[in-house]
């Protein structure tokens, strides 16, 4: 038992931190721009396969850096020929327009990739097990993974907080046109924002590659995920983002690792009272429901408090 | 309007004709409805006639959220399902229990499967407009998508449930067994809740949900609740996605998690979007291309869902309102006669558009065919997807006519400009 809550929890963490690289990118364009990335997860399948490209061709550790550069400079493309052209239009184009985009990017994936899984390894020289708790094997890439989202969480906080660039950003969220009076380039700043959180996506992408399938549904299966993450943190906050992260990874990893279900703790139904929903809810283990948890959460979080958990505005 | 004499005799000022035509374009709809299956009456063609017959009443259901609340919904394809669903279950236990209910009142249970989850979830859901709405839709569409994979002894797992629309008791000695019978009884159900959902934008209800819309603000101001008519507006959406599930259950006889899938509602959406949200007949222009493009376009490629996603990103940059909203730009050039000093600016487009076009098809077929290494055929010519000669020639209709496009889309614009200062100066242009 104690060895399943440690080995979840580092897992759940660790999921959790990587939902988190993912929905600070999507929070700051979001409270910056007014714009919800649909096509966020899909930068950050892209991330995977560029990663997955170019470590056949250059190596693991040029791809980590490049893959995202490429993710990042198709982000400024989309925001500097898309989204800007499409802002006049209202927020809800701009939805639609990226929404229209993940589509694309999840056929163009799929046809070039294919829409098997890809053999997107874990580098040779992190190919071992870090520690050993409980005769289980912990890999060190999965450490890895935990330390680059570590580093990136806090060097963002840093940059956000403590430079000149952060104060820029921060000012140009609130105060587009008085940072604009003040000579900056508001809009390099909005195509900046957009860039870098789609490299930090693709980021994501290039380390989740190889622990995770890289195949061209990954993000269909977590794009909606994100939206519960930011929805649940609270639209905007970024705090709250890194909160809901770190629950839905832990709650999601604990559900799948549980195997028990309502027929296991108390003994099974009567069975002559035949097939029903009630026998259903009786017998379906916790693991069966894991996918389902983040959506549920949604519905709670909306019916208690709908502005989310850090919330502060109501719509 | 001033002095001037309308050169168009059936224009705002004699409503009479107005009313007359208003009719008279149902009426052809309908003629066209009973007609058509006369004329293509293959197997295949009734089959896609009834496959447009249920995705316009989707389209039209949808867009009551979309188009006239303003609510973006990605999760549409919920309502559907249930209705279905419902459907599915209301069949087999008519048949069961020997009930005395004919097969043409089945899409009613269909509606009924939509409307009961709209009004238990919907109160919640319609809280929020805008961006928060159409995530919270997601998750919920998402939610009931994966539950119904749980929750086997009611949606049948992956295999669904199936039906046999036959089994019911007869109505004027109909089996329903033949697709002629079905297109009727689709058809049938298409005109009902098309004309339903027309009477609906009339009532004070259709109103105040496209002032919600517009401006909330104002509508809470004047005494209403912007929620309540989000919500009532959520549930006539939602009973008439099901009536249309209801339509597809009985078309195919099963129901399954793919109605309530992802994928579904985002087709909904591009229907939709693609034909023009802004008038009523947009969603069914939209239903009836991406049917016909999606049961043409199967066979030719093996990408067009990637053709769907630019045509869909095509229309959301460059024509926000839809194929409706292109149609209706030049009623106002029509009534002024202004329409012929455009037509030739768009005749030297057509040109390069077609060469970008043609471009963009060799591009993603030449990238799609790589490894298989099937040729290409582009209107007779054969291409080979490995042969640099391809990749050249795409190159060149891609860029070449992207480049020549441009400038003469700029002339377009710039005659569509003097086109309508012409009508602004006649009176037909507000």
């Amino acid at each position: 038992m104690l060895e399943l809550i440690v080995i979840s929890t580092l897992n759940g963490v660790l999921f959790g931190m990587l939902l988190f690289l993912l929905s600070s990118g999507l929070t700051v364009i979001f409270s910056m721009m007014g714009v919800l990335n649909f096509a966020h997860a899909s930068f950050y399948m892209l991330g995977a396969f560029f990663g997955f490209q170019l470590t056949k061709w250059i190596g693991f550790w040029p791809a980590l850096v490049l893959a995202p550069l490429l993710v990042g400079a198709i982000g400024m493309a989309v925001e500097r020929y898309g989204l800007r052209n499409t802002h006049k239009h209202g927020h809800v184009a701009e939805l639609l327009l990226t929404f229209g985009l993940a589509f694309a990017i999840e056929e163009i994936v799929s046809m070039i990739w294919g829409k098997s899984p890809v053999d997107y390894r874990v580098p040779a020289l992190l190919d071992f097990p870090a520690f050993t708790i409980f005769s289980t094997n912990y890999p060190a890439y999965k450490l890895f993974m935990l330390g680059v989202s570590v580093v990136i969480f806090v060097a963002l906080l840093i940059v956000l907080k403590r430079t000149r660039v952060g104060l820029i950003v921060q000012a140009a969220l609130t105060h587009p046109h008085m940072v604009g009076h003040l000579g900056h380039n508001v809009g390099r700043v909005f195509m900046a924002v957009f860039g870098v959180g789609s490299a930090l996506a693709g980021l994501a992408g290039v380390i989740a590659g190889p622990a995770l399938v890289t195949q061209s549904d990954m993000a269909a299966a977590l794009g909606p995920i994100l939206f519960v993450v930011i929805v649940f943190g609270g639209l905007g906050s970024l705090p709250g983002a890194f909160i809901a992260s770190l629950v839905i990874g832990l709650v999601q990893t604990f559900a799948v690792a549980l195997d028990g279900s309502l027929a296991s703790a108390f003994g099974p139904l009567d069975p002559s009272a035949g097939p029903s929903v009630l026998t259903d809810i009786w017998n379906v283990t916790i693991a069966q429901v894991a996918p389902i948890v983040p959506y549920l959460l949604l519905v709670i979080i909306l019916i208690v408090r709908p502005m989310g958990l850090m919330g502060t505005r109501e719509s | 309007m001033n002095a001037k004499v309308p050169p168009n005799p059936t224009s705002t000022s004699k409503p009479a004709g107005d009313g007359l035509r208003f009719y008279g374009v149902w009426l052809l709809g309908i003629a066209a409805l009973i007609v058509l299956p006369m004329i293509f009456s293959s197997g295949g063609s009734l089959t896609s006639f009834s496959l447009i017959g249920i995705a316009i009443v989707f389209a039209l259901s949808y867009n009551i959220l979309l188009g006239q609340t303003g609510l973006l919904s990605f999760g549409h394809a919920v309502h559907y399902g249930l209705g279905g669903f419902a459907a599915c279950h209301m069949m087999n236990a008519v048949v069961a229990h020997k009930w005395p209910i004919p097969l043409p009142f089945i899409p009613l249970f269909g509606g009924l499967g939509g409307l009961v989850f709209a009004i238990i979830i919907g109160w919640v859901m319609t809280k929020r407009a805008g961006t928060v709405f159409a995530m919270i839709s997601l998750g919920i569409g998402e939610l009931v998508a994966s539950s119904s994979l749980i929750l086997r002894s009611v949606f049948g797992g992956e295999a669904g449930i199936t039906t046999d629309r036959t089994a019911l008791p007869k109505i004027f000695g109909w089996s329903f067994g033949p697709q002629l019978q079905v297109y009727y009884l689709i058809a049938f159900w298409l005109v009902l809740s098309a004309i339903a959902m027309y009477a609906l934008t009339r009532t004070p209800l259709g109103r105040i949900s496209n002032a919600v819309r517009d401006n909330p603000e104002r509508v809470q101001f004047i005494g209403y609740d912007p929620h309540v008519v989000r919500y009532l507006a959520f549930c006539f959406a939602g009973s008439f996605a099901g009536v249309a599930g209801g339509l597809a259950a009985i078309n195919f006889e099963i129901a399954n998690s793919a109605y309530l899938g992802a994928i579904q509602s985002g087709l909904v959406l591009f229907s939709t979007f693609i034909g023009g949200t802004a008038y009523f007949f947009g969603p069914i222009l939209g239903a009836i291309l991406v049917t016909y493009l999606q049961l043409g376009l199967t066979s030719v490629t093996s990408v067009w869902q990637l053709y769907f996603g630019i045509i869909f990103i095509g229309i959301v940059m460059f024509s926000p309102g839809g194929i409706a909203g292109l149609l209706m730009m030049h009623r106002p050039l029509v009534r002024a006669g202004t329409l012929r000093t455009v037509i030739p600016s768009y005749l030297v487009a057509i040109v390069p558009t077609l060469a970008l076009a043609c471009g963009v098809i060799l591009t993603i077929e030449t990238v799609a065919r790589y490894s298989g290494g099937e040729a290409i055929n582009l209107f007779g010519i054969g291409f080979k997807p490995q042969s640099p000669l391809t990749w050249i020639s795409a190159a060149i209709l891609l860029v070449g006519g992207g480049f020549v496009a441009r400038l003469t889309w700029r002339r377009i614009a710039e005659a569509w400009d003097r086109a309508a200062t012409v009508a602004r100066d006649r009176g037909y242009l507000a």
